[in-house]
């Protein structure tokens, strides 16, 4: 079940390196966080008051009776109440403010950074591991900052304390009780390595189990079809009932450790009262003392118990600072170029010269490939599945750069193209539209360039999205369910037609989708996609022998080379591997009634 | 007795619904309650003995009876660790018992209901209320009831020991207590909304990375950063704000119990200590009075928090019960004298059906003999899933519309309807479970020989033999990811493999291309001879070769026939083909 908990490999808990790098992150805080620290000593010290005024009230007061003297230490104990009450409150508001600042500047800080980051590195990385990085190892940073490393001081300092004035008090008697504490704190880190390996297990046992819940209920027809219930049900018991299993151990320990606590709690109450006892008998310790000296032994154990908590959160946020820097360490493979070039006006050529590329060493994709596309021209690109049809578009929007050769746009190379230029000039459609949860009309705007709902609505008219969009209950208003699971795959087709359509581009670039839709869909997405190229370049991994058809060129991919190019009907003549490709996957199309088109067939039929 | 009283405040109505699940273990919780009284009967004594002690400290005390006073706090102290170990490990190990019990019997109650129900609640809705609200409901049963039990328990005990020190003293420090109970209550609940609000907020953050990273490529396509970078920091700004709302009350809350509980302390000091002075009571008393007052503080601060724990988990209870209430469409049925096997004649009468008021199906007929093959076309939306879906009684029938064999569908038991019914959707569904277990699926008990044949006829075969595993390899996450027409051969083989005398192919080669499609068929067309087939398709080629075609427009039949007789008609299925095959003269050179 390693797929679950990959990433709670735990190292050490403390590394310099690391620290010194997450104090970094403290520095501009670092007045707030002094004053924090200091509250937090306030409070500590104010706490040991308690069973040292109860002390003073039997001995000096009760014990003689001075009513008006216990009537002082009363009001000095409700006193001592309240200050302890503002400084906890300041304490612990500075401490969450502190972190909660430190964790927006990181996250801040992260999401930045991935953004610099090029395709590849999200074509390696799955998305939920990104995501850890932005939120759940940031929140255990945060976790260190506001539990952890600052209340340490608190935990040491209250124990020191406690420590001090029982030494003070009567110190054999102070050894005598100590001889608790090892044993408190050997039973208290045991229960948390326990606690913590038992969570761990439970924490497994629930993703297993809602995996496997998920799955189920998307499958649950099917699940029905094949009268699996009683075998599914089985499955799912096991998994319930490890959980089971999981959760009794750890209640076990619970149920262990705290009556532990207890005793070795009255062991040391135990100890007070006989020797404690015998030197109050003796005449060397007060009673008020003795009494005092109870309720400090009880206060050993919160101390104790957060401390033994620590090294588990140093550990753990060790571990995650040391993945986040990883990411931030990362340098993006693509770096905008130290003297961008800006072109006045782009015209929208493109040249590829020679290139050559390879995402892994030894497997090329492409192999010298070279063609150029002339302002306005219309290219289409077909090749098997493998090809390397997606990588020619890579390369263009230079989601990677090329190892050797060159990708041109209007003879500059894309290398010293102004990076946000270049990426403005291109508008790319990919096969699988990808909407984000907003608005329709957020979907076509997007967030950055100022466009016009008048524009949104034009592109919109224009490629025929319209037309569905008024029908929706709040038009352009409408919020996309998600990643647009409520609109049809046509729909959403012509929603990024309308969304490249806005951004008006010089450079068309376009993966067809594959997957089939209904005849009016159909016929509407031709037509927007004749719309759409006219008048600019445009390069399209072609799908639809329509959109073939449509284009001024064919360029055929056959294992990473450029083979054959040339129209339609000189590829057919030429039976090479276009001629295959078209027996293959266009020739059916034609096939199909709703495709059909008058143009179209006059086009096939007569090549020679 | 009192649970009973509680769970019928409204608030906690929805609660009623764990009672019989209760009675399963009415024993443990018996002995589970017994359990918590003796805990606190041993809690009682330490503090008693302490008062003895003082009171003998005072005067004059033998070494031995010191002695024998700190065995006796040890020995109290282990007595009571032993019954607080038996009664959390009975209370709450009861409490994940049924929380267990629990959540079978909700998955067991999924699994009977129709698709109509999955249409209308989200996969995660389902289960988060399977999961988060089970979980509060779990609170309830372990933590809520224990504590409850153990509050009244230790109240009444130390308010009794109490009152016979001193009343007076008693109420003086009590009062505070109160307020504690009530802060936690009040804190409680505003805490918990606040971390909702916080966790929601959270979910936005990670939304938009989630958006952010998978759409990479739209994003710096159309040079978005900035712009999420903007949107990022305005929800981490929010998420901080959320955030330090809660911190201030969070900050508040421990500090205010505090100073409330020293409160209580420091009134006894103040007001004890007089009654010592004025001899009322003895500095033993008062000493013990502390002891018991400190064995208060946690019952008072879990008083607040249960009653929380009982309003939240009444809550989620009724989002359980909301699904729990939901009763299958569609029941088992049937007389079981029903033979195992079917022939697979199918005999449809004037069947209707509308889908939420919509009529998807118009009195449609259809008669298929065992081992014809039925081939059904007809554009998206003309009925053609619907009409599978009910023979297999995906949705409820109605009587004497559907025969199998002579015998209303109704009438034969559901689990052997579908086994003899091979079928393949149209949204493709694997289980992330090797291949061959997914060939195997609705017969688990099959061979690798069986396996390995249905995957040659589907032609699925060669490709898995590229797979890292062959047939052990993974499918999705933790394995190979497939692409649509590798997951439809594969749904092909498994319907194949269950070897039933009806077999569906709802549009199942649509993702495969026409070559491996022309492949597919050829091989098919050998195992669908002795079956029944229903066989919906869009492409032409697929169905001609069908006994009987049938045409579906909004829901109605239009035409039927073979394919010479409605080419011969003349009608919608004649226009089909007379333009496939002109096109593909055209497309023959």
């Amino acid at each position: 079940m390693t797929s679950f908990h990959e990433e709670e490999i735990l190292g050490k808990a403390y590394d310099k390196r690391l620290a010194r790098r997450l104090l970094g992150y403290l520095y501009p805080y670092r007045r707030v966080v002094l004053l924090s620290v200091f509250f937090l000593l306030v409070v500590s010290a104010l706490q040991l008051a308690g069973p040292y005024l109860t002390k003073v009230a039997i001995d000096r007061y009760i014990r003689t009776g001075n009513i008006q003297g216990l009537n002082g230490i009363a009001l000095l104990f409700l006193g001592v109440l309240l200050a302890q009450f503002c400084f906890a409150f300041a304490q612990t508001y500075l401490m969450n403010w502190t972190g909660q600042k430190i964790m927006y500047d990181l996250r801040v800080q992260i999401f930045t950074h991935i953004q610099k980051l090029h395709v590849g590195y999200f074509d390696r990385n799955p998305v939920g591991r990104i995501i850890t990085r932005v939120t759940t190892d940031v929140d255990v940073l945060n976790e260190l900052f506001t539990s952890g490393v600052i209340s340490i001081f608190g935990d040491i300092f209250t124990l020191a304390g406690i420590v001090l004035i029982m030494l003070w008090l009567n110190w054999k008697l102070a050894l005598v009780s100590f001889s608790v504490i090892p044993v408190l704190f050997v039973a208290s880190i045991i229960f948390k390595v326990k606690v913590r390996d038992s969570y761990r297990w439970v924490r497994t046992c629930v993703a297993k189990m809602n995996a496997f819940l998920q799955e189920n209920i998307t499958g649950m027809s099917v699940v029905q079809i094949f009268v699996q219930e009683k075998r599914k049900f089985q499955q799912f018991d096991e998994r319930n009932r490890e959980h089971l299993d999981a959760n009794l151990q750890s209640i076990f320990y619970y149920a262990v450790f705290y009556p532990a606590v207890n005793l070795i709690g009255a062991l040391a109450i135990a100890l007070i009262l006989w020797y404690g006892g015998v030197q109050v008998l003796a005449g060397v310790l007060t009673l008020g003392s003795l009494v005092a000296f109870i309720q400090y032994s009880e206060r050993f154990y919160k101390p104790i118990s957060d401390l033994s908590e620590k090294f588990n959160i140093l550990q753990t946020a060790m571990a995650s600072s040391e993945r986040i820097f990883r990411l931030l360490d990362t340098q993006p493979a693509i770096s905008p170029p130290l003297h961008p070039v800006r072109l006045k006006s782009l015209k929208g050529k493109i040249e590829f010269r020679n290139v050559s590329f390879a995402y892994k060493e030894d497997t090329p994709v492409l192999r010298n490939i070279s063609f150029s596309v002339a302002p306005g021209e219309k290219v289409a690109i077909v090749g098997a599945t493998g090809s390397g049809k997606s990588t020619l578009i890579n390369l263009l929007c230079r989601f990677y750069d090329v190892q050797s050769g060159e990708v041109r746009i209007d003879d500059t190379p894309v290398t010293h193209l102004d990076l946000d230029q270049l990426r403005q000039s291109i508008s790319i459609v990919l096969q699988d539209v990808f909407l984000f949860s907003g608005t329709i009309e957020e979907n076509i705007r997007l967030w950055e360039r100022p466009i016009e709902r008048k524009q949104v609505e034009d592109a919109s008219r224009w490629v025929h999205a319209d037309h569905f969009v008024q029908r929706l209950a709040s038009g352009y208003d409408e919020r996309v369910a998600e990643r647009g699971s409520s609109l049809s795959v046509g729909q959403r087709q012509l929603l990024a037609f309308a969304r490249a359509l806005a951004h008006d581009p010089k450079i068309l670039v376009l993966d067809e989708a594959t997957s089939s839709v209904d005849t009016e869909t159909e016929l509407l997405i031709q037509d927007a996609l004749e719309k759409l190229m006219k008048g600019r370049t445009a390069v399209v991994i072609a799908h639809r022998l329509s959109t073939i058809q449509n284009c001024d060129r064919i360029l055929v991919l056959h294992r990473g080379q450029l083979i054959e190019q040339g129209s339609h009907q000189d590829l057919l003549k030429l039976r090479g591997v276009y001629y295959k490709l078209f027996q293959l996957q266009y020739r059916d199309q034609l096939a199909s009634p709703r495709l059909f088109a008058p143009d179209l067939r006059a086009s096939v039929g007569n090549p020679g | 007795m009192f649970i009973k009283s509680w769970l019928i405040n409204s608030r906690t109505r929805h609660l009623l619904t764990l009672v019989p699940f209760l009675k399963k273990y009415r024993t443990q919780i018996t002995i589970g309650i017994f359990m918590v009284l003796a805990t606190n009967i041993a809690a009682m004594v330490a503090p008693w003995v302490l008062k003895r002690a003082v009171d003998h400290l005072y005067h004059e005390i033998s070494r031995e009876l010191l002695l024998y006073y700190s065995a006796l706090v040890v020995c109290a102290s282990a007595v009571e660790g032993f019954f607080r170990f038996q009664m959390r490990r009975i209370l709450i190990g009861v409490s994940r018992y049924l929380e267990y019990d629990l959540r079978n019997h909700l998955f067991a109650h999924l699994q009977r209901l129709t698709p109509r129900f999955y249409q209308q609640y989200s996969t995660g809705d389902i289960l988060s209320r399977a999961s988060n609200d089970l979980s509060a409901v779990r609170m309830v049963l372990g933590p809520g009831i224990m504590y409850s039990v153990n509050t009244v328990f230790t109240t009444i005990f130390t308010i009794t020991l109490l009152l016979s020190i001193s009343w007076k003293l008693t109420f003086l420090t009590l009062l505070p207590l109160f307020a504690v109970t009530y802060c936690v209550k009040y804190f409680g609940r505003s805490i918990h909304q606040r971390f909702e609000s916080i966790q929601r907020q959270l979910g936005s953050i990670t939304t938009l990375t989630q958006e952010n990273v998978s759409g990479i490529r739209v994003v710096k396509a159309y040079n978005q950063e900035n712009a999420f970078i903007e949107r990022f920091k305005q929800a981490n700004q929010d998420f901080m704000h959320r955030s330090l709302s809660l911190v201030r009350i969070w900050g508040l809350f421990y500090p205010l119990l505090t100073l409330l509980l020293g409160v209580s302390a420091a009134s006894l000091l103040w007001y004890g200590g007089r009654q010592v002075v004025q001899g009322s009571i003895t500095l033993g008393d008062l000493v013990a009075f502390m002891s018991y007052l400190a064995m208060l503080t946690w019952p008072t601060i879990a008083l607040g928090w249960v009653i929380n724990i009982f309003e939240r988990g009444s809550a989620s209870m009724g989002r359980i019960n909301e699904l729990l209430d939901h009763q299958p469409e569609v029941l088992e049925g049937g007389s079981k004298e029903t033979l195992a096997r079917l022939k697979g004649d199918i005999n449809i009468r004037n069947l209707s059906f509308s889908y939420n008021g919509f009529p998807v199906l118009r009195n449609v007929d259809l008669q298929a003999r065992a081992g014809e093959t039925i081939a059904i076309v007809g554009s998206t939306g003309s009925g053609k899933t619907t009409l599978v879906n009910l023979l297999c009684r995906l949705y409820p029938v109605e009587r004497g519309t559907i025969f199998i064999d002579g015998i209303d569908i109704n009438d034969i038991p559901l689990s052997i309807l579908r086994k003899n019914i091979g079928y393949v959707p149209q949204d493709t569904f694997l289980f992330s479970e090797t291949v061959a277990e997914n060939i195997a699926f609705g017969k688990p008990e099959s061979s690798r020989l069986d396996v390995e044949n249905a995957a040659h006829i589907s032609n699925i075969w060669p490709e898995i033999q590229h797979f890292p595993r062959k047939f052990e390899t993974f499918v999705g996450e933790r394995g190979i990811t497939l692409s649509g027409g590798q997951k439809q051969r594969i749904a092909i083989s498994r319907a194949l493999l269950v070897d039933s005398p009806i077999l569906i192919l709802d549009d199942a080669l649509s993702s495969v291309d026409t070559y491996t499609e022309e492949q597919i068929l050829r091989k098919l067309s050998g195992e669908l001879k002795n079956r029944t087939a229903l066989l919906i398709s869009h492409r032409v080629s697929t169905v001609k070769m069908a006994d009987q075609i049938i045409v579906l427009q909004e829901g109605r039949v239009v035409e039927r026939g073979t394919h010479d007789e409605l080419l011969s008609a003349g009608g919608f299925y004649a226009d089909l083909y007379q333009k496939q095959l002109l096109r593909e003269e055209l497309g023959v050179e």
